[in-house]
């Protein structure tokens, strides 16, 4: 052990063995190897290919209720969490409540709840009010169910960056007379922003994961796509692996990508 | 009123309570245009509250502050045009770190004062130019040693070209050769007939500098008076007291 330690110190070219083999991201190697065995599959079986063919269609539902979420967890978030520190007690409180009640409730029950009653409530109410007649595709309901719940977590990430920044930046920005809201604009959030990203690029991640949930509201994402080739085909093995190696493949790239963000970050600081 | 017309800074029976803590006790003060004032005083005595008062950045409990004229306590008062008026100088210099060096002179000339970006642009690069570090206009602040930071937080005042400037402890977290680059800029304003208010611990700069020395003590102006009077003939034992621990140091 001590001889290890010794030779760690000594520099990356002068590494032991066993050394070298502990820095080797095996977890990673494991994992793109589970990936490669899938796509080999999916070359060479016909029941891998046909459950890839059926499923494959619902990625795009998949990115578009995740990114068009993602966006607009991210407007709401940010004036939740700028409501939940405002000085203004009927903004704070309406914030509050909202952030309290979202996580006080299961997600995959606040996904029901806000396709199946919010969002058709608030449509048919303007449909009779006003002689309308909105329909809202099921792409958008996903996107909004997952914003309603995303917008929560969002807003305490983006409280957290706010009071992140110093006192003193606030006030050198009142002290040259930009407003509350000036300061806030050009001077605070710029760097809190900056400073959540990562936070944000983790529940984009989280966010495609619970996509999936929008299978309960008949959303054709991957989710729903698995699940109606598997309960026609019966080939539940195939068509579930699949699934789980495309949400796998997906994910792990995003959080490379990240991983190389915050270390470019961290460099450039 | 022709009394206030060459005064710049009015105080009167000015309080300011944080809790319990009685952080400012009824200090009268008259600022002329022009003066340099120096607040001097033990660590907690309230010579930051009082400078804070000043630009509202604390709101007063009780007390009225003119400012040339404009009553701050009025609620009719627009304390962001006021602020414009009245630039200030921080211990911690509280740059931008987000903007350039430009970028930090400009922004509240551009949003703030509504001036154009080139007129804008060439405010603040002769302001850069005041302070001496005209060359560090394309720099983040975090690539400035720490005179330099604060000498862009005086040209970003600066730039707004306000009445008075307030500068509080503004070399005291500075490296100690970094002191004199700040206060030679100062003294340059205050040559040129800026109005300043300036809490600091640099003697010499009062000697230099200062029309009038205020000394504090538990939230209370203990004395007033040129700097060769009380920094050689202080009237008071608690002024006394606090120049000869200084002195030792
Ligand atoms: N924001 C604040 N909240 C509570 N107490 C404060 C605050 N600012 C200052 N004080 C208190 O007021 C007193 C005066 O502080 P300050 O004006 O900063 O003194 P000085 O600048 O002379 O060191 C101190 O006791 C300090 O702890
Ligand atoms: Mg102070």
């Amino acid at each position: 052990m001590a001889i290890e330690f010794e030779q760690g110190r000594i520099g990356d070219g002068e590494l032991s063995l066993s050394d070298r083999a502990s820095t080797i991201p095996w977890w990673l190697i494991g994992i793109i190897l589970i990936i490669i065995v899938m796509v080999l599959q999916i070359i060479n079986n016909v029941e891998y290919r046909r459950a890839y063919d059926a499923i494959i269609p619902g990625l795009q539902l998949t990115i578009y209720a995740t990114i068009g979420g993602f966006v607009a967890a991210s407007i709401i978030g940010l004036f939740a969490g700028l409501g939940r520190i405002s000085k203004n007690a009927l903004f704070r409180n309406l914030a509050t409540a909202y952030i309290e009640f979202i996580r006080g409730v299961p997600m995959l029950v606040l996904i029901i709840v806000s396709g199946v009653v919010l969002i058709p409530t608030v449509t048919d109410g303007l449909n009779q009010s006003f002689g309308l007649d909105i329909r809202i595709p099921e792409a958008i309901r996903g996107g909004i169910a997952l914003a309603v719940v995303y917008g929560a977590f969002m807003a305490e990430i983006f409280r957290a960056g706010v009071e992140s920044i110093p006192k003193g930046q606030m006030e050198a920005a009142r002290s040259v007379g930009m407003t509350h809201g000036q300061a806030m604009r050009y001077i605070v959030l710029p760097q809190a922003i900056r400073n959540v990203l990562p936070a944000l690029g983790n529940d984009f991640i989280a966010m495609l994961k619970d996509s999936s949930l929008l299978s309960v509201l008949a959303v054709r994402e991957l989710t729903q796509q698995a699940k109606l080739y598997t309960g026609s085909s019966f080939r539940y093995n195939e068509g579930y692996l699949v699934l789980t190696v495309l949400y796998l493949t997906m994910t792990l790239v995003l959080s490379l990508l990240l991983q190389w963000y915050q270390r470019r970050l961290r460099k450039g600081e | 009123m022709a009394e206030t017309s060459h005064d710049m800074i009015v105080i009167e029976g000015l309080h300011k309570l944080f809790g319990d803590i009685h952080a400012v006790k009824d200090v009268n003060l008259r600022i002329r245009r022009g003066e340099v004032v120096v607040i001097i005083g033990p660590s907690g005595s309230g010579k930051s509250t009082v400078l804070r008062c000043i630009n509202h950045l604390e709101e007063p409990s009780a007390g009225s502050i003119r400012f040339d004229g404009v009553h701050l306590e009025d609620p009719a008062t627009d304390i962001n045009k006021v602020r414009t008026d009245v630039g200030m100088v921080f211990q911690q210099f509280n740059l931008f770190p987000h903007l350039t060096v430009l970028e930090n002179v400009t922004i509240a000339q551009t949003k703030v004062r509504k001036r154009k970006e080139e007129e804008a642009k060439k405010i603040a690069m002769a302001q850069l130019e005041r302070v001496g570090i005209p060359d560090k206009a394309d720099k983040l602040p975090i690539q400035l040693s720490g005179g330099q930071q604060q000498r862009v937080a005086i040209a970003r005042a600066l730039a707004m070209n306000p009445k008075a400037i307030l500068f509080d402890e503004p070399t005291s977290a500075l490296d100690p050769e970094m002191v004199a680059e700040v206060l030679d800029v100062m003294l340059g304003l205050a040559k040129e007939g800026m109005t300043m208010v300036v809490v600091t611990h640099e003697m010499g700069f009062a000697r230099a500098a200062a029309d009038r020395v205020v000394f504090m003590d538990h939230g209370e102006v203990v004395e007033i008076d040129s700097p060769e009077v009380l920094f050689s003939q202080p009237k008071h034992e608690r002024t006394q007291l606090f120049l000869n621990q200084i002195l030792q140091h």
